[in-house]
């Protein structure tokens, strides 16, 4: 790994801006950590979900044959009259079913749940079940969903539109045909769905107590309370009073991505039913074509852009459409619209503005969170449109962009005065310098002339981009996040939050803020296990908002906690305490109160900072409290005699606030952009009926280490002392934004033909130049 | 996984003559045997699907020491059926004589793959996108195969009979590999490998290619032109051949002449008819293959690199 950035030299004691060593790293490297398919549970069985299979149909019975040499009665069999409350997931539209009972709406939907002790057993009982379904037309393109022939949400398939406006779209564009100063660029561009590809399936194992019905959940997640919500609805527990009924607990979690976000609240459920009904805890681990198949992936989309620019190459007008489809229901679809649409103009000052964005139904299994979340769809159209509007106004994209980025006073798209410093036009510089992108361009234009040229084509390319931090709009407002912090046993600083570790890091970047706020070592600070008994509700481990909104709440909460063993003379304020002595210090003072280490418990809420105005309505205001800037820049090189590409350089310059642990922080950023590599260049959902059929590690092909160069990592620094320098933005989802278009733009540079859809496989290469006569 | 190894009949014989046996029994019986080797390619199969219980048993080679040798004679190297892609690419005189072949190991899988898989099973599991056999075929290689009733040999490419069909008896098990060796004294032999796969490593090929080029006396003497993922068996085109064989060498003479080099892509472009499928589009592979023999045939260098 390079970390181009060095551990900034932090105030002797402090623990952020300095490579904390992962708090789990150890127990995972020697095999320790134990995730949800390493635990056992006395008398535990297995559980399966039996799918649809069909595409759209009506459900009108199963049969469980006789004749299959199936011990039918030794099964617990669950379905959706097994539901003791609402037979649907609690998310923004309550429209999907735990179980199918009417309506099958996707190939994989769930219709019933098998339980048993014998795994081998169990497989063959699920493909025994024989689900009678009348089949209905399926929607199963984008375009299907657009044309409105067949109906299968709401009057027209909207599962969500937004309209944003800004200025007057309308009669700037009346002005184009007379005024011979402006240009009307238009185009469009698509991007395929992409799967998570955690590397641990989604699993859970519940138990049910027998004597009061009430059920624990513990499992590979991101968000306990979502599962927590949904287990309370499933069995009809009543919110507030009988919230202990339902219990859930994170397991260690090998990767989320936003694909443990919302599904598995699905899962979760299915096991709880099961093992109610067993009377026994039931394991339902997924294996990796049931997990690709069924669960969410990112949304594809469509991006139609008409932009009109001056004389000048100043944006005059955008007029944007952006279409997601969804799959068969709403989960998280009109959340990614919005995030889509706020990301849909780019980081560019236009003063004429609109975005008219619809979420569409289909009959693919339902489409969701994934890092990033609707903007790296939109910003791959921007970027790329970018590309060609620079070409249209005859400038150089560095300039074209150098001339529209938003600057601080600046307005975005929905309205919002940039109050933030913001130097887009140093990391374009920064990126350009890193990667060498002058000189590079004479060694490629130089190659590409010569004979070498005629085997192996380079090109360069790159996207200047920004990521709002945090929840869109009055998310954080409605969601009245609670942090909390303790003090465990050993005396330790104990961080109660549902904030999951999934392998970003989160858990040591919240002790290290802790620490740094009581005054003392990051050894003496840790998170507890999210475990709704135990935690609140800080809200789920999304939209990059863990560091930035949890760890705020955290550092208060532990800022309290110091000054109260300051005010009662166990430590002296202002004074770093190490480890050691912190713990002796918080030991004595429950001690003297003669309370347990866990009464000295302090809480924060979010509180919104002051100024912000959203609109939900209108879609105007302040959509973000901050953004994370970007500019990445990518150097490609292509084998003319097979299109394969090979990325020679990669150069990702970011401006996230305040670092609280570069080496994570370089750590999200290489992953971010590996994982985008992937996107841009070799992973293709092959659709086929309404389903992946290539759900395997085989045939969807993720990158390895071998197919993506030493990306180089650098974070611009504000100048200290500045607002800027101190807060830090989030950072798990920028990364995922900005490669693909740099790519596109680099293979275009390289080929001279234009790539408008991702991914960009060498086949898709070879049909491009067959299109322009097969020559590069 | 949805096939469940508990529920396996495996069977670990420590003789080569007891192994044969269980495959005899199977044959017998018509619950043929299934020879367990590395069990990469297995593995998989059983991840995706429950088991087959009207199968016969597995039966793991692992314990057979007589199939693990790399024996070197005086006109072939033979490798025992357990020899792993990574045994013969550190073996010194498979490395030396053999790089195509060691190119196409490499190219297999992952070091943990190679580390593990076995030629033999590459060969016998017989997918159209196996990464040894068209290097094999390209060798001139023969398989031996052993039963209860004998032992007989088939060259490399008339092992494979259709789509997951060999000549491989359900009583029989693919039990060594011959490659003859060159003569040190026909210097003139030129190897040609390369492997286009979805990625760089653990990929499967969307076309691959092997070929070997024999000249003399500014003449093509013989040629073996083979692919992998281009039709439904490890193909090799012998009509591409006959159109070469004879024919003057450029006048590097390494390769064929310009005009020969198109006719005989030309040919080949009338042959093939791959398929659309998930790793690729029918369109790719068979420009991709016509390309990866022009290369070859006009290409004044040795074994080039997979991707």
């Amino acid at each position: 790994m390079q970390v181009t950035q060095k551990a900034r030299v932090a105030r002797e004691g402090t623990e952020v801006g300095r490579d904390a060593t992962r708090k789990e790293g150890a127990a995972k490297l020697r095999g320790e950590a134990r995730y949800v398919d390493d635990v056992r549970l006395p008398n535990m069985i297995f559980g399966v979900t039996v799918r649809s299979q069909v595409p759209r149909g009506r459900l009108c019975g199963l049969t469980f044959p006789q004749d299959a040499g199936i011990p039918w009665e030794e099964f617990v069999v669950v379905t959706a009259a097994d539901i003791p409350g609402r037979n649907a997931v609690p998310l923004l539209v309550d429209d999907q079913p735990f179980l199918a009972f009417n309506i099958v709406a996707h190939r994989e939907e769930p219709l019933c749940l098998l339980a048993h002790a014998n795994r081998a057993l169990l497989e063959r009982a699920r493909d025994a079940v024989i689900a009678h379904i009348e089949p209905l037309p399926a929607v199963l393109t984008l375009d299907e969903a657009l044309s409105g022939n067949e109906i299968i949400s709401g009057s027209n398939n909207d599962l969500k539109s937004i309209l944003m406006e800004k200025g007057d779209v309308e009669g700037a564009f009346s002005k184009a045909g007379s005024d011979p100063s402006l240009t009307l660029v238009e185009g469009s561009y698509e991007t395929e769905a992409q799967e998570q590809l955690y590397i641990e399936t989604n699993g859970m194992i519940a138990s049910a107590d027998a004597s009061t019905g009430d059920v624990t959940v513990q499992g590979s997640m991101q968000c306990p309370y979502y599962i927590h919500g949904a287990l309370m609805a499933a069995f009809g527990f009543q919110p507030g009073a009988e919230d202990s009924r339902a219990r859930v607990i994170q397991c260690e979690t090998g990767g989320g991505f936003g694909g443990k976000e919302e599904y598995p609240s699905l899962l979760a459920v299915h096991a709880a039913l099961l093992a109610r009904k067993a009377g026994r805890p039931v394991k339902m681990i997924y294996d990796r074509g049931e997990d690709m198949a069924a669960t969410t992936k990112r949304h594809p989309s469509r991006t139609k852009h008409r932009t009109l620019v001056d004389g000048d190459g100043k944006l005059v007008a955008m007029d944007v459409e952006f279409w997601l489809d969804g799959g068969a229901y709403a989960t998280l679809s009109a959340v990614v619209l919005s995030r889509g649409s706020l990301h849909a103009s780019g980081p560019y000052e236009c003063p004429n503005v609109r975005i008219r964005s619809r979420a569409l139904a289909t009959s693919h299994p339902p489409h969701g969170a994934f890092r990033g979340f609707g903007a790296p769809q939109s910003l791959f159209a921007i970027e790329r449109h970018m590309d060609v509007v620079a070409k249209a106004c005859a400038l150089t994209p560095q300039e074209l962009r150098q001339r529209n980025v938003l600057r601080r006073g600046s307005t975005t798209a929905s309205g919002q005065k940039i109050k933030e410093d913001v130097a887009l036009d140093v990391l374009m510089r920064m990126a350009h310098e890193d990667i060498r992108f002058d000189e590079r361009a004479r060694e490629y234009a130089a190659h590409n002339a010569s004979p070498a040229g005629l085997r192996t084509r380079k090109g360069l390319g790159a996207a200047t981009f920004f990521h709002g931090a945090g929840f869109t709009g009055s998310g954080e407002k409605n969601l009245a996040s609670v942090a909390a912090v303790d003090i465990a046993p050993c005396g330790s600083l104990r961080i109660l939050v549902a904030s999951t570790e999934m392998g970003q890091g989160a858990h040591t970047i919240l002790a290290q803020m802790a620490a740094d706020a009581a005054d003392t070592e990051v050894d003496a600070a840790f998170v507890a296990t999210p475990d709704t008994a135990h935690v609140p509700d800080s809200g789920p481990t999304v939209a990059s908002r863990t560091t930035m909104i949890v760890g705020g709440l955290v550092e208060k909460a532990a800022r309290a906690l110091r000054a109260e063993l300051d005010a009662g003379g166990f430590l002296s304020a202002g004074t770093h305490a190490d480890a050691d002595s912190f713990r002796k210090a918080a030991l004595a003072a429950a001690a003297q109160r003669n309370v347990a280490p866990e009464a000295l418990r302090q809480e924060c809420q979010y509180v919104p900072p002051s100024g912000l105005i959203w609109d939900d309505k209108t879609y105007r205001g302040d959509a973000y409290p901050t953004f994370a800037w970007a500019c990445y820049a990518a150097a490609v090189s292509v084998d003319l005699l097979t299109y394969e590409v090979t990325v020679e350089a990669f150069s990702a310059v970011q401006d996230i606030g305040k670092v609280i642990n570069p080496l994570f922080a370089a750590g999200q950023v290489e992953g971010g952009v590996v994982q985008a590599i992937g996107y841009a260049l070799s992973e293709k959902v092959a659709w086929k009926n309404g389903v992946m059929s290539n759900a395997r590690l085989t045939n969807y092909i993720i990158p390895t280490a071998l197919d993506v160069p030493r990306i180089s990592v650098r974070f611009f620094e504000h100048p200290k002392g500045t607002p800027e320098a101190q807060t830090p933005k989030g950072i798990g989802e920028l990364p995922m934004d900005g490669v693909a278009p740099a790519l596109a733009g680099a293979l275009e540079d390289a080929l001279g033909v234009s790539f408008t859809r991702i991914p960009i496989l060498p086949e898709d290469i070879f049909q491009a130049l067959q299109a322009k006569g097969n020559t590069p | 996984m949805r096939g469940h190894t508990a529920e396996l009949e495996f069977l670990s014989p420590t003789t080569l003559d007891d192994a044969l046996e269980h495959f005899a029994r199977g044959a017998a019986c018509s619950k043929p045997a299934r020879a367990f080797a590395g069990g990469t390619d297995l593995m998989v199969q059983l991840g995706a699907r429950p088991v087959d219980v009207s199968q016969g048993p597995f039966v793991n080679l692992s314990c057979l020491a007589e199939l693990k040798t790399i024996d070197v004679r005086e006109d072939a190297v033979v490798l025992g059926a357990l020899t792993t892609y990574a045994q013969a690419c550190a073996h010194p005189v498979v490395a030396a004589e053999f790089p195509a072949l060691c190119l196409a190991a490499r190219a297999t899988g992952a070091p943990a793959i190679q580390n593990r898989g076995t030629f033999a099973g590459n060969i016998a599991n017989s997918s159209p996108a196996a990464d040894s056999p068209p290097v094999l075929m390209a060798l001139d290689a023969s398989y031996e195969l052993t039963s209860a009733r004998g032992r007989r040999f088939v060259h490399a490419d008339a092992f494979h009979l259709g789509y997951k069909k060999t000549e491989l008896a359900p009583d029989e098990l693919l039990t060594r590999i011959f490659i003859p060796r060159r003569n040190s004294l026909e210097t003139e032999w030129r190897m040609g490998y390369r492997k286009v796969g979805t990625r760089r490593a653990q990929a499967i090929s969307k076309v691959a290619f092997a070929g070997a080029l024999r000249t003399r006396g500014g003449m093509i003497i013989d040629v073996r032109l083979c692919y992998a993922s281009i039709a439904p068996v490890p193909l090799r085109v012998r009509a591409v051949e006959n159109f070469l064989r004879g024919k003057p060498t450029s006048a590097s003479g390494t390769g064929a002449t310009e005009t020969d080099a198109q006719a005989a892509v030309a040919l080949l472009r009338s042959l093939l008819c791959p398929i659309d499928d998930v790793r690729s589009t029918a369109d790719y592979r068979k420009e991709i293959a016509c390309r990866l023999l022009a290369d070859f045939l006009l290409s004044e260098s040795e074994e080039r690199s997979p991707t």
